[in-house]
C-alpha cells in the first residue's frame, strides 16, 4: 500500500496552491461580503488547465484522473470555497455526465468547451418540491417532432445564470416514476429558458445560485442525454461523483481552518504565553488535525476507486458525510480557538464556518448519505 | 532564437534554519526549489521564444535529484532539459562549476543567448554566469531586465537595471545575460505543461559526455576552499533621539552623513 501522490500530482498541487494564493485568496473575503461571483477567476482556472484534468485529450482535456482533479478542488476550496464549488459543479455535475452518457457529437459540442474552461456548466435536478425526494420531479419534457418542449422550475442551481451549459432532469413519462425521468442538455439563451430568483445564502456567497425557469423551452432531440428514461440513473451516478467533489471542498475548508487556527494559536499570547502552550487549545488542534487527515484519506480513496473503475458510490457517500461533518467541527473549533476575534468578520474563520455548513446539505444531505451507506452495507 | 537557461536546484532558504552550534545549514525536511532568480531567467527566455520562435534548453549541474528542478522548467514550457551529473563534478566552486556548465553548453551546440539568474540564493556569489561567459569567450551583461530583439542576426538591446537608473546597451549575439527580475515574474506551469514535463526526457550527461580537462573539475578544480562558516554577531544598538520631528530628522541626517550612509550633498 502506498499513500504517496506522484511527483506529477505534487507539482499540480503546488501549482494550484500558488495560483490560488495569487489569484483567488486575496479577493475571497470581499467577494463573500459582496456576494460577487467572479467569471474572471473561473476563466483563469480554465486557462491554467484545471477544468480539463479528468477528461480525455480528444475533448480538450489533459487525460489525467479524478484523484488529481480532487486535489485541485481541495486546494481551490482552501483559498475560497465558492471557487471550489463553482469548479466542482461544472466538472463533476455537468461535464462528467456528458462524458459518461453523451454521444460523440454531444461530447465534441458540449464537453470540449467545459473541459477547456471556455464555458461553465450546471446541473438541474432539485425543485422546490423535489429535494431529497428527487423522483418528485414536476418539470416535464414533451416530445414534439424533432424537439422536446421543457416546462418547469429548478431551484438552488449552483452556477445558475452564469453557466452556458446545463444538464437538466425532466419527466418524459410521469406514469413510469423514476424511470420516466430523462436528462437533457440545455444551452443558455435558448428561447423559453430564463432565470428567476437569486438565492441569498449563508455561506459560499461568491458562488452563483439561481432558479432556472423553463417555459415552452424548445430543445432539439439531439440534446437528450442517454436514452429516454435514463435521467434518474444518470442523476444518481452524477451525484456519486459530485459527492467526492463536495468532500474535497469540505476537506479544503477544514484544512484552511486548521492552518489558520494553528497559526493564530502560536501567535496569540495570554498569561504571558502563546495560547498553543495550553492543552485546552493544543488538544483541540490535535483533534482537528486528525479529522482533517481522516477526511483526506476517505476522499482520496473514493476518487481512487473511481479511477480504478471500481464501485465508489458507498465510498463517495462516506467521504462526503465524514468530510463535511469534519469541516463543520473543525471550522467551529477554529472560531473557538480565535475566541472573540473568530466571531469577527475581520478574520477568515467565521467565513469558513459559514461555508462549511452547506457541505453537509447539498448533493444529498448527510442523512441521504447515511441511507446510501446503510443500504450498501445491509444489502 | 536558440536560448539556453542555466538553473540550479537550491534549498528553499526561507525554510532553512542554521544550527547555532555547528553553523551549518539544517537541511533535513527543507524542500528543494528552482532558484527563484533562475525562474525569472527562464521566464525571459520563454517570453522571447513565444515572441520570436526558436527553442529554450534548460541546463543544470547537480545530483540526479536536480531532475525535479528541470521537470518544473519543462512544465513551465522549456523545450529541452539537460543535467550534468557525475561524482567528478561534485564539490565544485564557482570556477569549476562555470567551466563544467560551459562544456555542457558547447555540447548543446549552437546558441544565441544564455540566460542565468543573477545569483543562487544558497551561495549568493553571482559569479557563475559571468565566469561562464569568459569560458565561452562571449560578452555578458548582468542584471538585465528586458531584451529587445532586432532583425535576424542584428544586435539586441538589453536594459540593465542599476541602483541609479537603467542602462540600455546594444550587444551582438551570442551574449550571456543574468537576470534579477523579469516582468510580472515567472509563469505558473499549466496542467498540460505538467503532463508533458513528466513524459519528456531529461538528458543526463556524465563526465564522459562532455569535453573537459578532468583536472579542473569538481573539488580538484576549485581554488576556493571553505575553511569555516559562521554567522556574524548581530549587534544592533538603538538610540532614541528626543525632540520634535524636524529637529530629530536633522540629527538623524547628520549621523547618517557621518557614517557615510548618505552623501554629503543629500
Amino acid at each position: 500500500m502506498d499513500f504517496k501522490l506522484t511527483a506529477e500530482q505534487e507539482m499540480l498541487r503546488k501549482t494550484v496552491q500558488e495560483f490560488a494564493a495569487k489569484e483567488v485568496a486575496p479577493t475571497a473575503a470581499q467577494r463573500d461580503e459582496d456576494e460577487q461571483f467572479s467569471r474572471d477567476i473561473y476563466n483563469k482556472v480554465g486557462a491554467l488547465g484545471l477544468t480539463g484534468i479528468p477528461f480525455p485529450e480528444e475533448y480538450g482535456g489533459a487525460g489525467w484522473d479524478n484523484l488529481t482533479y480532487i486535489i485541485a478542488v481541495e486546494e481551490l476550496s482552501r483559498a475560497c470555497a465558492s471557487t471550489g464549488i463553482t469548479f466542482s459543479a461544472s466538472i463533476s455535475l455537468a461535464a462528467w455526465p456528458i462524458l459518461a452518457y453523451g454521444t460523440p457529437e454531444q461530447k465534441k459540442q458540449f464537453l470540449t468547451p467545459l473541459a477547456d474552461g471556455s464555458k461553465l456548466g450546471a446541473f438541474g435536478l432539485t425543485e422546490s418540491g423535489a429535494g431529497t425526494d428527487a423522483a418528485a420531479q414536476q418539470t416535464i419534457a414533451t416530445a414534439d417532432g424533432d424537439n422536446y418542449i421543457l416546462n418547469g422550475v429548478k431551484t438552488f442551481i449552483t452556477n445558475g445564470g452564469e453557466a452556458e451549459i446545463y444538464v437538466i432532469m425532466a419527466m418524459t413519462d410521469r406514469s413510469k416514476g423514476t424511470r420516466g425521468i430523462s436528462a437533457f442538455i440545455v444551452e443558455k439563451d435558448t428561447p423559453g429558458f430564463t432565470f428567476g430568483a437569486v438565492e441569498r445564502k449563508m455561506g459560499i456567497r461568491a458562488s452563483a445560485t439561481q432558479e432556472l425557469i423553463f417555459r415552452d423551452c424548445r430543445i432539439p432531440k439531439t440534446n437528450l442525454l442517454g436514452r429516454e428514461g435514463d435521467g434518474f440513473k444518470i442523476a444518481m451516478a452524477t451525484l456519486d461523483g459530485g459527492r467526492i467533489g463536495v468532500a474535497a471542498q469540505a476537506l479544503g475548508i477544514a484544512q484552511r481552518a486548521l492552518d489558520e487556527a494553528v497559526k493564530y494559536a502560536k501567535e496569540r499570547r495570554q498569561f504571558g504565553k502563546p495560547i498553543s502552550s495550553f492543552q485546552g487549545i493544543s488538544f483541540m488542534l490535535a483533534d482537528m488535525a486528525t479529522q482533517v487527515e481522516a477526511a483526506r484519506l476517505l476522499t482520496y480513496r473514493a476518487a481512487y476507486q473511481k479511477d480504478q473503475g471500481q464501485p465508489y458510490s458507498k465510498e463517495a457517500a462516506m467521504a462526503k458525510m465524514f468530510a463535511s461533518d469534519a469541516a463543520m467541527q473543525v471550522t467551529t473549533n477554529a472560531v473557538q480557538v480565535f475566541g472573540g476575534y473568530g466571531y469577527s468578520r475581520e478574520y477568515p474563520v467565521e467565513r469558513l464556518m459559514r461555508d462549511a455548513k452547506i457541505t453537509q446539505i447539498y448533493e444529498g444531505t448527510n442523512q441521504v448519505q447515511q441511507m446510501v451507506v446503510s443500504a450498501a452495507i445491509l444489502r | 532564437m536558440k536560448i539556453v537557461v542555466c538553473v540550479k536546484q537550491v534549498p528553499d532558504t526561507t525554510e532553512v534554519k542554521i544550527d547555532p552550534k555547528t553553523n551549518t545549514l539544517m537541511r533535513q525536511g527543507v524542500p528543494s526549489i528552482v532558484n527563484p532568480h533562475d525562474k525569472h531567467a527562464l521566464e525571459m527566455a520563454l517570453s522571447l521564444r513565444d515572441q520570436l520562435g526558436g527553442s529554450v534548453t534548460v541546463l543544470s549541474m547537480g545530483p540526479m535529484q536536480s531532475q525535479e528542478a528541470l521537470r518544473e522548467c519543462l512544465a513551465m514550457g522549456a523545450d529541452h532539459a539537460v543535467l550534468l551529473s557525475d561524482r567528478a563534478f561534485g564539490g565544485a566552486d564557482t570556477l569549476a562549476t562555470s567551466y563544467t556548465l560551459a562544456a555542457g553548453i558547447r555540447k548543446i551546440g549552437e546558441f544565441d543567448l544564455i540566460i542565468c539568474g543573477k545569483q543562487a540564493i544558497d551561495g549568493d556569489t553571482a559569479q557563475v554566469g559571468p565566469e561562464m561567459a569568459e569560458h565561452l569567450g562571449i560578452p555578458h551583461i548582468t542584471y538585465a531586465s528586458q531584451v529587445e530583439a532586432g532583425a535576424d542576426g542584428a544586435p539586441v538591446r538589453v536594459h540593465r537595471d542599476g541602483e541609479e537608473g537603467t542602462e540600455i546597451l546594444e550587444v551582438k549575439l551570442p551574449v550571456l545575460l543574468t537576470v534579477t527580475h523579469y516582468g510580472d515574474g515567472p509563469r505558473l506551469p499549466v496542467v498540460k505543461g505538467i503532463r508533458r514535463a513528466f513524459r519528456a526526457e531529461v538528458d543526463v550527461w556524465s563526465v564522459n559526455d562532455v569535453e573537459v580537462d578532468r583536472n579542473v573539475l569538481g573539488l580538484k578544480g576549485s581554488p576556493t576552499q571553505v575553511r569555516r562558516i559562521f554567522s556574524p554577531d548581530k549587534r544592533c544598538g538603538c538610540e532614541m533621539i528626543p525632540g520634535d520631528a524636524c529637529a530629530a530628522a536633522s540629527v538623524v541626517a547628520t549621523k547618517l552623513r557621518e557614517l557615510r550612509i548618505i552623501g554629503v550633498g543629500s
